[in-house]
């Protein structure tokens, strides 16, 4: 920043273009203050519900920044166009999903509320600044922002051992990641002088691309590369979401995500980064097989989910390999539609493990097609768009992304990836052949859905089919939001 | 270029010649005469009570953030205070913000009580 631009402040106008991040900080403010002064028997729901206004604020802020000129602001350091403020609420929406789905998760785990909240949120502000910042070091802030809060709400549930652990190797990993990342940045400042996306694009369009870019861009891939659970990268995921509590996995498995894929997005199309292709290749082809590999063989739905979450990164990635007109559309597209499948997915998962989270195997999801007809035909709708079934979200995101793929000539990346989705089929397919074929192990009935999670479940569950059913309005929404990428 | 490099490309083949010829000089030519005194870990003259791998409360870790906190805030204090004027206004409205996000972190610090010895 020169002095020259000190001078000008900043005006009215830039405030909007933060409202999102400023409403989720003031609530969390909020209820950190609250916390400690209100009694504890009473304050989970009243601060469930503060968090939850928050959430719906800023969706409504975000929706509230479609209405102002898309611009930059606060020295070019953040730009708000249709594509930043798609993540926006994809990321928000997954917030308040993810807070509606906490309500009963808190009072059953016997959890204190008060911190849990204001994390959500805190996390919330960092994804929406990742998906508007068009800065580097901004980038590297906010994704300190959202990882922060989620390493801590891995550790969550902090009396059982496994949650810790989680939380520890998260944290350890997830810092070494983001050193990649900032190691990256740093030599992306040497190599083009400069830390703003646009500039760096204009420098490596104009020029011989030097060595140093490339190293860069690698560095870089690698530290959100992590963040995303893409392949060589991929590790921490499976432990990581078997001890965190079942709603921040819902969240951590998608908000942060789609923020970082923003942010790759712009990092490798906006940039004009060299030698992307054969990096995303690479990486999108062992995501997609060593994620469905390793979830053949889970017994633990969260882990499985969490090797399907790898496999589904890999999907996306696809996307990245294609052309920009079609490759960017397809991959925000894809973004929202796993968001709605996958926090449902949690949802339920959340809601059926009980006290201590004790079910968590896939024997314990047999009969539950009997037990409880309702929680079991959300799941099979979540896990069928997961495999991506028509009518849900999950075929269009994956047709779109292939067929970016065939345009841009990938013929070999498709076939991996079409092979692996047959492959994936089965482990979901497994799930649902548990819950309706075999017989209940034990015959308690599932506690009845209260109505915090059937609004969670109904949101994600109308997303996922709306997304399947009428896809052509966001997917044109992406494609005009796309257009302003490039 | 890379003819840059030449200079440290020199110095790390110095050091890989110059480190085992200095160490194995200096072992054959010093008497070699080993004691307890001699041995032991040097803290400015005062004689180690205790091992280094004692135990002691974990409350010291707390403390130690809550200090990084409070520390950090002071980075940020500074170049703000030496750019006092030319930010004006602005400026302090922001460092204002910044200081009652702080001060809630503070009082849920102390509400919560981890300020309590014990």
């Amino acid at each position: 920043m020169t002095p020259s631009t000190l001078q000008t402040l900043p005006q009215g106008i830039e405030y909007v273009r933060i409202l999102p991040e400023i409403v989720l900080s003031a609530f969390g403010i909020v209820i950190m203050l609250l916390d400690p002064l209100v009694d504890q028997r009473r304050s989970s729901r009243m601060l469930g519900t503060i968090a939850l206004i928050g959430s719906l604020a800023a969706i409504a802020a975000s929706q509230y920044q479609t209405q102002c000129p898309p611009g930059t602001a606060f020295w070019d350091m953040v730009r708000v166009d249709a594509f930043s403020i798609f993540f926006h609420i994809v990321v928000t929406t997954v917030t308040a999903v993810v807070i509606l789905t906490s309500f009963e998760y808190m009072d059953v785990q016997q959890l204190h509320a008060g911190e849990y909240y204001a994390l959500v949120l805190f996390g919330a502000v960092g994804m929406c600044l990742m998906s508007s910042a068009v800065e580097l070091v901004l980038i590297f802030i906010a994704l300190e922002i959202s990882s922060i809060s989620t390493y801590i709400l891995a550790g969550y549930r902090r009396r059982v051992a496994i949650s810790s652990e989680s939380s520890v190797k998260y944290f350890l990993l997830g810092s070494f990641a983001t050193a990649f990342f900032l190691y990256g940045v740093a030599l992306m400042f040497g190599a083009t002088g400069s830390t703003s996306i646009a500039k760096i694009g204009e420098t490596l369009n104009a020029g011989p691309v030097p060595l140093l870019a490339y190293v860069a861009i690698a560095l870089m891939f690698v530290g959100l590369g992590f963040k995303v659970a893409a392949a060589p990268f991929h590790i921490w995921t499976p432990d990581v979401y078997e001890g965190a509590p079942a709603p921040i996995v819902g969240f951590m498995s998608t908000a942060p995500k789609a923020a970082v894929f923003a942010v790759l997005l712009r990092v490798l199309f906006e940039a004009h980064a060299p030698g992307r292709l054969w990096l995303i290749w690479v990486v999108a082809a062992l995501s997609m097989t060593l994620g469905n590999i390793g979830a053949l063989v889970q017994d633990n739905i969260k882990r499985l989910l969490a090797y399907s979450s790898i496999a589904h990164a890999g999907y996306l990635l696809v996307a990245f390999a294609a052309l920009p007109s079609s490759g960017i559309p397809a991959a925000m597209f894809y973004t929202a539609a796993y968001a709605a499948m996958n926090v449902g997915c949690f949802a339920v998962i959340s809601h059926f493990a009980s006290a201590g989270e004790r079910r968590v195997t896939l024997e314990d999801y047999a009969g539950l097609g009997r037990r409880s007809p309702i929680l079991a035909a959300t799941l099979t709708l979540f896990l069928l768009s997961l495999i991506g079934i028509p009518i849900t979200g999950g075929f269009f995101a994956k047709f779109y992304v292939f067929s970016a793929a065939l345009q841009a000539d990938l013929v070999g990346l498709t076939v991996i990836g079409v092979l692996n989705s047959a492959v994936g089929a089965y482990y979901y397919l497994r799930v649902i052949v548990m819950m309706y074929m075999r017989e209940p192990r034990e015959e308690t009935p599932v506690a009845p859905i209260p109505f915090g999670l059937g609004a969670a479940l109904a949101i994600s569950g109308f997303a996922t089919l709306y997304l399947g059913l009428l896809p052509g309005r966001v997917l044109e929404y992406a494609r005009s939001a796309a257009a302003l990428l490039r | 270029m890379p003819q840059n490099y030449v200079p440290i490309f020199l110095f790390i083949a110095l050091i890989g010649v110059l480190l085992p010829v200095t160490l194995l000089a200096a072992k054959l030519v010093r008497p070699d005469n080993p004691s307890k005194a001699k041995l032991m870990p040097y803290e400015c003259g005062i004689d180690p009570i205790d091992s280094a791998r004692g135990r002691y409360t974990v409350r010291y870790y707390i403390v130690a953030i809550l200090f990084v906190v409070f520390d950090v805030e002071t980075i940020f204090l500074f170049p703000w205070a030496v750019k006092f004027k030319a930010l004006g206004a602005f400026g302090l409205l922001e460092m204002l913000i910044f200081l009652l996000i702080l001060v809630v972190g503070y009082i849920w610090i102390w509400k919560k009580g981890a300020l309590e010895w014990v």
